[in-house]
């Protein structure tokens, strides 16, 4: 095994870049079109520290040179998505069109929007939560729910429903946010309403 | 690193079994193939254009020790990419280095050396001098 804590010790991606990729895909893709319904996501077995197998995966599988990267994660996250997706790292969450959060995430309404005529130029906010739970805590409602639907997310600051309402009301404007657990990941896409229960 | 890229996979295997062992390597990307565009410059200072696409063969790997490796390739030898890439790692090692080099990279420099020295011994042999002909006339 590489030593993980220096700076250039470098962890392997998926063993089969283009089925993992491709295994991850379909696997967000389910996620955005069951919102709040967690999907796992094995196939990367060894994310490079503090990235969690699900994040680190969707980042690999989204990224590549084209898209502008924000993290917080620290140098060695920074050095493996460099060498693995090749995606340009930025230093202001405004100019990312993904952006990998592992501690507080920046305001939503701080981060890129995209326009009326092209509301698909928006960021995607990944966040690394302590645990996600269906069948308690928020009431999920909106297209691709059916009724309601229950998720309990551990480990996200308080505020986030308020400025999630906000987020929601400027659609078709706004941001998507991905929820990772583990080998775990839930999707919020903008149209979905969050109610505390 | 280019006496590797021009050396085949069974050359460099050959060297390596009068070499002292090498660490073993874990595989961070590839040995994988893929194609990247050959640019040139007509005159060597023209405006650049596209030449056309050559066939590279890639590999990167970590060493226990946490050094890198890496090597691209010409051609699509997958085993002398991962050679390669394991030899880049296993040279950065100040103590391993003298070893190496004279057991694998040495005794294939002279080889290549000596082989491009035949070529071009049988080139000569058919050279025109055409400054020499101009004054015979």
């Amino acid at each position: 095994m590489p030593t993980t804590d220096t700076p250039l010790g470098l962890t392997p991606g998926f063993a089969d870049p283009v089925l993992g990729a491709q295994g991850c895909f379909r696997a967000l893709l389910d996620a955005m079109a069951g919102p709040g319904r967690p999907q796992r996501i094995a196939g990367l077995a060894l994310p490079p520290p503090p990235l969690s197998a699900a994040s680190a995966a969707a980042l690999l599988t989204l990224a590549d040179a084209d898209t502008p990267v924000w993290t917080d994660a620290g140098a060695v996250a920074e050095a493996w998505l460099r060498f693995h997706a090749g995606c340009p790292l930025v230093a202001d969450p405004a100019e990312a069109v993904f952006l990998l959060v592992t501690g507080t995430p920046p305001r939503l309404a701080t981060l890129a929007q995209g326009s009326e005529e092209e509301p698909h130029r928006s960021a995607t906010l990944l966040v690394q939560v302590a645990g996600l739970q269906e069948g308690f805590g928020w009431h999920l409602t909106g297209p691709g729910i059916e009724h309601a639907h229950r998720l309990r997310v551990e480990g996200l600051q308080a505020d986030f429903t308020t400025q999630w309402a906000a987020n929601r009301a400027g659609f078709p404007r706004g941001v998507d946010v991905v929820l990772c657990a583990g080998e775990w990941l839930a999707a919020l896409p903008r149209t979905t309403r969050i109610e505390e229960g | 690193m280019a006496v590797l890229a021009r050396a085949d996979a069974a050359a460099i295997a050959t060297r390596l079994e009068h070499a002292p062992p090498l660490p073993p390597a874990t595989r961070l990307r590839g040995p994988e193939i893929g194609l990247v565009m050959a640019r040139g410059r007509q005159g060597g200072d023209g405006a650049p254009f596209n030449l056309g696409e050559v066939t590279v063969t890639r590999c990167s790997v970590s060493l226990p020790d946490g050094r890198i490796g890496h090597a691209y390739v010409a051609g699509r030898d997958l085993r002398q990419a991962e050679l390669a890439a394991v030899l880049d790692a296993a040279l950065q090692d100040p103590a391993a280095r003298p070893a190496l080099l004279e057991a694998v990279i040495e005794p294939l420099a002279a080889a290549q050396a000596a082989e491009a020295a035949a070529v071009a011994a049988r080139a000569a042999a058919t050279r025109v001098q055409f400054f020499t002909m101009q004054t015979m006339r």
